[in-house]
């Protein structure tokens, strides 16, 4: 069997006809854009189409709202920061405690410097509570920075209705969507979402590409200053082969987000009901009525995660996990502990996330392998004894040495 | 994915005594369930000789902590228990052919759960000897707790400080911002404030600078007296260094005896440059007397 790859959130592979398209832009129209002769005069048309190819996607106004830039991580940066240079007297941020580290990084680094703020809580299925977030808006808040969807569980975050409270409010809204793009429908247009990140290399484009959506007249300060390039609020030599590749992928993912939302969405969830119905004390984290249709995150309890990964790799599965191991801190995953997940199952934790390129026979061979990996490690679990846990767990067996 | 050694997979994938010790009569528990591992240890130790007859694990963990309970209870078993209590973390790492930094707390819980094992057979109770953190510094693989320790110890107050201390932070800079939360922490708890252009403590065996600038006759001098120092150092290895000429800055010296022809002369004659240019405060070039004719002929020339 071919090596399966079920890990499309970490990062997509390159659709072959994004490849096709870029290739050109290497050998040919190679010209810096800016320049006047024949190396360069179909780039700045290149880049063009590419940008209305983006903007049907999201479905935003103008096309001139899109801003490249090198990646989602600077998109988010620019948003967070340009949000407070532009207004120096607000004091205040409002985010979530499940964000990715790109903002909340960011967000730690400003709270040094003075800021304050504010990370909401979201509850055991990882939702945010409105009422609370209604009450942190003011006109001392600088910006909200909520996601659009979890990159851990796909949870759905209600950020139109978000983006409304926090217009009446007379606050600016970002999101960082580079989950969302291209797996939900969107129509940016018809909202008050004032700045938007993607990442290329989520839907199918190369890593090294993102864009920033500004919306018309949102107050801006660039973060890269120097050429005239995006209209001076993105500087530096457009990454031309792979604003065009982000293009064609976005056509392509407007074409497939029926099929993300039927096909894709009916593998993620015939391998769910399967693992948690052969496997006994496993479960789905996250809101699973409101979630991407590609996305599952399955607590297996009182086993770790990197060593499932380490069979499922062998067992030629790709997947990952939010435990602390794989990346080397002591800490779980912080969506986890937002969720308040318990340790014995937080550490266990394995994501599986689809593409287009999948296919059911996948998934029946992942229903094949799991069931034993899962066995095999609880089997050396101090936590498990014959076919189930030991009682009381976290009492039975609390080593005095920590 | 982590870059485990062949060993590491090859215990991860088929580990050996998995499982509790049926009538074990010692038992060692380390780990907690909030960092992601585990382990229990159980052993049967024969009471007459004290050999550890059989041993067991059970690991709630990742690969390398699961590879590091095998391979433990591989080592120790038909070893005495004074024997078992000299096995070091670095025993558990070497017979894995090694573990990434990120990763080598796994070997130390072996270790900490064999002593557990050993005291709980002995009736004694174990104490647990070091506190593990964070690890702050990848390069040096330095973690919190040492840091800090080392900062309420030695009155550290700049991040250049620590690195003078621990060494970390002295590889690739990217726990500077993390060392100065430290600093910040620590510093607050003392009831100071953090400032990173505060002047550094003083650093560890630095001889102070001459600044002067020195005259020919006293840069030789100078020379001769720190060769003389290290000269005992050489001779111990059965070596010695003569100095031929000083041109300049440049210093030519006759590694001899030992030193002659031996593979390490070039590190010797860099350690005996960096000396010197400590010593003296000024740069040195110190190069074998063998260049000084090719110089020559090339002036002349």
């Amino acid at each position: 069997m071919k090596d399966i790859y079920l890990d499309n959130n970490a990062t997509t592979k390159v659709d072959h006809a994004v490849v096709d398209v870029m290739i050109p832009y290497f050998l040919e129209q190679y010209g810096n854009p800016s320049s006047i002769h024949k190396f360069a005069d179909g780039v700045a048309k290149g880049l063009k189409h590419a940008r209305q190819q983006v903007q049907a996607l999201i479905g935003c106004e103008h096309d001139s709202e899109i801003i490249f830039t090198s990646c989602g991580t600077e998109a988010n940066s620019t948003a967070i920061l340009s949000a407070i240079k532009a207004q120096p007297n607000k004091k205040e941020i409002i985010t979530t405690t499940v964000e990715h580290p790109a903002i909340l990084s960011v967000c730690d680094m400003l709270e040094k410097e003075g800021y304050t703020i504010h990370r909401m809580p979201v509850d055991k299925a990882g939702r945010l509570n409105l009422t609370a977030y209604q009450k942190l808006l003011s006109d001392q808040v600088a910006l909200v920075t909520v996601m659009w969807a979890n990159n851990e569980t796909g949870t759905i975050f209600p950020v139109a209705e978000m983006a409304d409270m926090a217009n009446a409010a007379g606050v600016m809204f970002h999101t960082d969507a580079v989950q969302a793009v291209g797996k939900i429908p969107m129509m940016l247009q018809d909202t008050k979402i004032d700045m938007l990140s993607i990442s290329g290399h989520k839907l199918h484009a190369p890593k090294g590409i993102g864009v920033l959506y500004l919306r018309r007249g949102t107050r801006y300060r660039p973060l890269l200053r120097g050429g005239h390039q995006e209209r001076g609020r993105r500087a530096g030599t457009e990454n031309s082969a792979s604003i065009v590749g982000l293009g064609k992928a976005c056509e392509l993912a407007l074409e497939f987000i029926e099929y993300e939302n039927t096909c894709v969405k009916a593998m993620r969830d015939r391998l769910e009901k399967g693992l948690t119905e052969q496997i006994p004390h496993c479960f789905v984290t996250g809101d699973l009525y409101n979630r991407l249709p590609n996305t599952t995150d399955i607590a297996f309890e009182y086993i770790e995660g990197e060593s499932i990964l380490m069979l499922l790799n062998k067992a030629g599965i790709a997947a990952s996990s939010g435990s602390a191991c794989t990346s080397g801190s002591l800490e779980p995953s912080h969506v986890m502990r937002a969720m308040d997940i318990p340790y014995t199952a937080a550490h266990g934790t394995i994501r599986f996330s689809f593409s287009r390129y999948n296919s059911m026979s996948e998934v029946d061979e992942v229903l094949k392998v799991m069931p034993e990996i899962v066995a095999k490690l609880r089997k050396l679990s101090p936590y498990w004894e014959g076919d189930a846990p030991v009682a009381d767990p976290e009492k039975a067996f609390a080593p005095v040495y920590a | 994915m982590w870059d485990y050694s062949d060993k590491v997979k090859e215990h991860f994938f088929n580990p050996k005594n998995a499982g509790a010790v049926v009538d074990a009569n010692a038992t060692g528990e380390v780990g907690s369930i909030s960092c992601g591992d585990a382990l229990r240890l159980t052993l049967k130790v024969d009471d007459d000789s004290e050999i550890i007859l059989e041993a067991g694990f059970q690991t709630f963990g990742c690969g390398s902590a699961i590879a590091s309970s095998s391979v433990l209870t591989e080592i120790i078993k038909g070893m005495t228990l004074d024997e078992a209590a000299k096995v070091t973390n670095q025993d558990i790492a070497d017979q894995l052919e090694g573990l990434p930094p990120e990763k080598m707390h796994c070997s130390v819980m072996g270790r900490e759960a064999l002593q557990a094992a050993i005291a709980n057979y002995r009736g004694e109770v174990w104490k647990d000897d070091h506190e593990e953190g964070a690890l702050i510094c990848k390069c040096f693989a330095i973690d919190a707790v040492m840091i800090e320790e080392m900062v309420w110890a030695n009155k550290l107050r700049t991040v250049e400080d620590v690195t003078n201390f621990t060494k970390a932070g002295g590889g690739c800079a990217a726990c500077h911002e993390d060392i100065e939360a430290i600093l910040e922490k620590v510093l607050a708890e003392k009831g100071e404030k953090f400032d990173p252009t505060a002047a550094s403590v003083e650093a560890p065996a630095k001889i102070a600078a001459v600044k002067v600038p020195l005259t020919n006759l006293q840069r030789i001098k100078k020379i001769e007296m720190v060769l003389d120092s290290l000269r005992p150092a050489l001779m111990a290895d059965g070596g010695d260094v003569e100095l031929v000429e000083v041109l300049g800055n440049t210093a030519y010296v006759n590694m001899t005896g030992a030193c002659n022809g031996c593979q390490m002369a070039a590190m010797t004659i860099a350690g005996i440059q960096q000396r010197l240019m400590e010593v003296m405060g000024e740069f040195i070039k110190v190069v074998p007397a063998s260049e000084m004719s090719k110089l020559v002929s090339i002036e002349v020339a």
